[in-house]
């Protein structure tokens, strides 16, 4: 749980994700009812004097709690990127390049302020990023990773839908999953003009990249230092 | 595709399933044969055959929103195909190569509707007669010159982009727990939405228009001169309330407010159908 205090060598990414976790609400979120109360048990015993050292795993929950989750999840990973993509920038980045790259982080930090915010106390926890694999300094990767990013969130949420029982809420990840697509568009192209819908995420039929939670969250697994438990959502 | 699941929520539904189906391990075995048969993409065809043989027919409903959505694809798909087929409106390049793109994804659209209509035992309806001047048949109306004025035709292409985008997204939820259905709209949705992103970005790059982005702004057409039908397409976009949250009330970066622009980019809205048809009348004929 030291991560999540930003004592972390070196640890900018962390500030923008996560704020020092107040006890109270490491206890609120502990009780909520979708979390692993059985690994809960475990992890605070009368032995263990800080419960601060559990939650390594996040478990997103059930139903349509835990889709949300899932998606703020994603959310989180990706507005903490955007918010150092824009606190270092690229060498060569031009201020059209980061006007818009800035317009992203800010959709992406309203995407995670509104899944937080709807979900309330169901919320999981702040997560710790794991960026360690991209150089901040570097056009090419951080453009790659950008459309790692885009291109997971859009296949994500394409994925989710038919799991999603509540019609507003299929709104909502309509509303997002398409200026998502668009994230994703400006991206490619400005690795390679043209390539905004080409045939590695577009198919043969018109169909845009689809991927179940399962599939999304090997995907997104590295660039998180907690463990995304999935098992608890309504895919089987 | 979890078939299990499918058959245990049809069983919830409708306890005399296996009554109309056989019995569940025939009809699952029929379908797993099916299944090896067909592509993936393929799948939602063979479930329209089956829900057809069950129930005697598809919701009407369902088959209603597949049609108004060949509707639009068939605008659109018959939109590029005319502007490709006019010798010198859209410059050699990259230009032609992404109009290329998009209008090749519009018609597999139209055919991959169709196709899902017939599976579901449906009738796709049959393609208007389009009058892109935006004139209902008269051939004069405000976007007479659309296929002669590339500023035109990339700012109807915009219009018809983003019209597509929240379309998709009005009808999401008449397809709740549809499930392939669903995912094969949502999948066209988010392509919609990838063509709109880089028409605009065209007409940034040509400076047709000096502010707009690939997402859309408040209400902004960014098309100037525009009209009631263009800004039709963009009415009630500058929405900054979402599922009853008013994004302006949150601080987040640096403990600066989410700014009313922000709030309006990040979530594209949805259109109801009587909308789209709005939207959509002035380019048919009648």
């Amino acid at each position: 749980m030291k991560s999540m205090m930003n004592t972390r060598p070196g640890g900018t990414l962390e500030n923008g994700l996560s704020r020092p976790m107040p006890r109270r609400n490491f206890l609120r979120y502990a009780g909520v009812s979708v979390v692993g109360t059985g690994l809960l048990a475990v992890a605070c015993t009368k032995d263990d004097p800080n419960p601060l050292t559990f939650g390594q795993t996040v478990n997103l929950g059930s139903g349509d709690i835990g889709i949300l989750n899932y998606a703020y999840a994603l959310e989180q990973l990706e507005a903490a990127f955007y918010i150092q993509v824009i606190q270092t920038p690229f060498s060569g980045i031009t201020d059209n390049e980061k006007a818009l790259l800035t317009d992203i982080r800010d959709h992406e930090v309203a995407h995670r302020e509104f899944f937080k915010a709807a979900l309330g106390d169901n919320a999981i926890t702040g997560l710790t990023p794991n960026f360690t694999a991209i150089n901040f300094a570097d056009r090419a990767s951080v453009l790659g990773t950008a459309k790692t990013f885009e291109d997971l969130g859009v296949s994500a949420y394409n994925g989710a839908g038919r799991y999603i029982t509540s019609p507003e809420y299929l709104t909502i990840a309509g509303k997002i999953v398409s200026v998502e697509a668009r994230h994703a568009a400006y991206i490619r192209n400005l690795i390679s003009n043209g390539s905004f819908a080409n045939s590695e995420v577009v198919d043969a039929n018109g169909l845009d990249v689809v991927r179940t939670p399962t599939q999304v969250i090997q995907l997104a697994q590295p660039f998180v230092r907690n463990t995304l438990d999935a098992t608890n959502l309504p895919i089987s | 595709m979890n078939f299990t699941h499918l058959f245990t929520q049809i069983e919830q539904t409708d306890p005399e399933i296996y009554d109309r189906l056989d019995t569940r391990r025939k009809a699952m075995r029929q379908f797993a044969n099916i299944g090896k048969k067909l592509a993936a993409t393929a799948v939602p065809v063979a479930l329209g055959a089956m829900f057809k043989r069950a129930y005697g027919q598809t919701s009407a409903d369902l088959l209603g929103v597949l049609n108004f959505a060949l509707t639009l694809e068939y605008l659109e798909a018959e939109f590029y195909a005319t502007a490709l087929a006019k010798t010198g409106l859209i410059p050699a390049g990259a230009a032609l190569t992404a109009i290329q793109t998009i209008s090749q994804h519009e018609a597999q659209h139209v055919k991959f509707i169709q196709t899902a209509i017939s599976g579901a035992g449906g009738t796709p309806v049959a393609k208007p007669k389009f009058d892109f001047s935006g004139g209902s048949g008269s051939g004069t109306g405000p976007f007479a010159e659309v296929f002669n004025n590339y500023e035109l035709f990339l700012a109807v292409a915009q219009t018809l982009e983003d019209t597509g985008v929240r379309a998709y997204k009005g009808q999401a939820p008449n397809l709740l727990r549809t499930g392939d259905v669903l995912t094969a709209a949502l999948r066209i949705h988010s392509v919609e939405a990838r063509h709109a992103a880089h028409i605009r970005q065209m007409r940034r790059t040509n400076n047709f228009s000096a502010t707009i982005k690939p997402w859309i702004t408040l209400n902004d057409t960014n098309i100037n001169p525009d009209n009631a039908v263009i800004r039709s397409v963009y009415e009630g976009e500058n929405n900054p309330v979402q599922a009853g949250i008013d994004l302006r009330a949150y601080r987040a970066l640096d403990n600066a407010a989410i700014t009313f622009v922000t709030a309006t980019e990040a979530f594209d809205e949805p259109l109801t159908r009587a909308q789209v048809l709005a939207i959509a009348s002035p380019f048919i004929a009648r």
